[in-house]
């Protein structure tokens, strides 16, 4: 569980985001919607610590993150930006690897390596684990910074947009595998996802977010409205019944 | 949760890791190391020995041959030293600024070395220079240099904009400025002033007084002591600020600690031998090819080893055919470059 009390933080006068209160119970994937600059990745970007913020509090699963230990926070919360650029040449499997050590401190011995295969597995990265990072497409780069967050094995994950330079088959096989390891893992993960027909039918919650503060939360049937996406985004919104549920046009 | 299910799992799975996560990725990669280190060694005693024997008119083993090498001994462990301090400096610098192109030495070390020798010859003639030497003068000047830079990362890494790029500039153009004091300076010195100067000024091994070495050695074993039990902490650090953080390494205090540590190794390399300006950079760049791993536990040995090649080797071709006896930087900078430059343009990358 997730508790974000009165967070405030100041970019300038006029760009601040907060403050926020919201309270985002454990399990499931909750998306964070919104439009561009509504504080969604700057959000994000506190609750996983990257971040200071000038006013309030966030308790992850009962931890206060200002005061508790940066290490001890590694094993309850992971989260993945939006670039990753690394100078060192890695392996999939060792970028993996990197996950275990919150846990290990960089020593991985015969169990790490088996949640590390397990992650890789989850991710269908079987294939390029022996691979360099920068013989990659993007896309599977992306899929192996995700299984790197997995093998961190907390209970709380943020990621922030990791649909980004996903085709359509990826993103949809992305969002499954953390739609598996939301049930079958038990995670708890909150994603910033900027297409909102994804959210409306991966998310088991849907927090929208616009000049800075939480103004939707809630299931997908009560965000994916004609009413609150117009207002959300501030463009006319048509949600129209899909094959598989309620689909957003906007075009 | 994924630890219980990998338990579950385990059953049907195999037994083994299918490769490895550690720092090879696979057993040819470990064969291709201990290859390169075994290579290094053997070049690095070869060099040794060559320094130590070469032109020595004693047999080899004799007691005169000892007494012979003895002298020149001091001169190895100078290179010993410089080439631990260049090596490891450089390499947990460019760790931990996750840049691949810039040294530490660009950061007003050197130039700053060059400012306090030259201003001290114009302000006090050859005798202050002369009079600069001793121990006290060598710990000031290392305690200067280490102070600047301290206070250059504290101040520019604290503090709600802290930004490792801006601080990677500003020092950048702080060690311009005093380069450029210290060149106006010498144009308005005496010819045989200057003659003196320049000598300084120059990378040498020869200018290492034996009187420092009791300072020097501790320093530069406890900094590089301290930088190897950091090394698996340096391997997340590459990952960059986030993920690091994310990983649970304090990012900010780990960047201070392994900044002043670096400060430390430079200064005492500066003050030890002058500039070596090209060497760190050098010697990293080779070491990340030579090494080809992510673990600094395997670069840092092969970057040693590969400066104190470079150094013995230069150090061994300027005495013995040049006759110009521990000007280094020269030969490094010149033979050093075109290896530089042939191992990338193989590779393509850095």
């Amino acid at each position: 569980m997730i508790t974000i009390e009165r967070v405030r933080r100041a970019y300038s006068s006029e760009v601040e985001i907060g403050p926020v209160d919201l309270v985002i119970p454990g399990g499931g994937i909750t998306a964070l919607i919104g439009p561009n600059g509504a504080g969604k990745s700057t959000l994000l970007t506190m609750v996983g610590r990257l971040m200071g913020m000038d006013a309030g509090a966030i308790e992850i699963a009962g931890y206060d993150i200002a005061t508790t230990k940066s290490a001890d926070l590694a094993k309850i919360v992971s989260i993945l930006r939006q670039e990753n650029h690394f100078v060192t040449r890695l392996t999939v499997r060792q970028l993996v690897g990197f996950g275990r050590f919150p846990h290990t401190k960089g020593r991985l011995n015969r169990d790490d390596e088996r949640i590390i295969s397990q992650a890789i597995d989850f991710l269908d990265l079987g294939a390029l684990e022996g691979r360099y990072l920068d013989e990659l497409s993007g896309g599977q780069r992306q899929r192996a910074y995700v299984a790197m967050v997995l093998a961190q094995d907390t209970e709380v994950v943020l990621l922030d947009e990791p649909l980004n330079n996903l085709d359509m088959k990826h993103a949809v096989s992305m969002m499954a595998q953390l739609r598996r390891a939301a049930d079958e893992l038990g995670r708890t993960i909150v994603i910033v996802l900027h297409d909102i027909n994804f959210a409306g039918h991966y998310a088991d919650r849907i927090c929208a977010m616009k000049n800075g503060q939480v103004v939707e939360f809630g299931e997908p049937a009560e965000i994916m409205t004609d009413e609150v996406l117009t207002r959300v985004f501030e463009t006319p919104v048509q949600v129209i019944d899909g094959p598989h549920g309620p689909l957003a046009v906007y075009y | 949760m994924l630890r219980r299910v990998a338990h579950a799992a385990e059953a049907e799975r195999m037994p083994l890791a299918r490769s490895s996560a550690g720092a090879f990725p696979d057993s040819a990669a470990r064969r291709r190391y201990v290859v390169v280190l075994a290579v290094l060694i053997v070049l690095s005693v070869a060099f040794a020995f060559g320094l130590l024997a070469w032109d020595n008119p004693m047999p080899v083993g004799s007691e005169g041959f000892w007494r012979i090498a003895n002298l020149r001994a001091t001169n190895l462990l100078v290179i010993a030293l410089v080439a631990i301090c260049q090596a490891v400096a450089t390499v947990s610098f460019q760790t931990v600024t996750t840049n691949r192109i810039i040294t530490p030495s660009i950061m007003g070390f050197e130039s700053l070395y060059r400012a306090v020798q030259t201003s001290t010859v114009y302000l006090f003639g050859v005798a202050g220079l002369v009079a600069m030497q001793g121990l006290g003068a060598f710990a000031l000047q290392i305690a200067v240099m280490v102070g600047l830079a301290m206070l250059l990362y504290g101040w520019l890494l604290r503090g709600r904009y802290a930004n490792l790029q801006i601080m990677l500039l500003i020092g950048i153009i702080i060690g311009g400025g005093l380069g450029a004091v210290a060149t106006f300076m010498q144009r308005l010195l005496t010819p045989s002033e200057f003659d003196v100067l320049a000598a300084r000024l120059f990378g040498n091994i020869s200018n290492a007084d034996p009187a420092y070495l009791p300072l020097a050695v501790p320093l530069c074993i406890a900094a590089s002591a301290l930088l190897w039990m950091r090394a698996r902490r340096l391997n997340v650090m590459a990952l960059g600020s986030d993920t690091a953080t994310s990983l649970g390494v304090n990012h900010r205090r780990e960047l201070m600690i392994v900044l002043f540590l670096v400060a430390v190794l430079m200064a005492t390399s500066t003050a030890l031998v002058g500039p070596m300006t090209f060497l760190g950079f050098l010697v990293a760049t080779l070491a990340y090819q030579f090494a080809d791993s992510h673990d600094h536990r395997l670069v840092f040995p092969v970057a040693v080893l590969t400066a104190f090649t470079i150094i013995a080797g230069a150090y061994f071709v300027m005495r013995n055919i040049f006759s110009a006896q521990g000007v280094v930087s020269i030969i490094i900078e010149l033979v050093g470059g075109v290896v530089f430059l042939i191992v990338i343009l193989r590779k393509g990358r850095l």
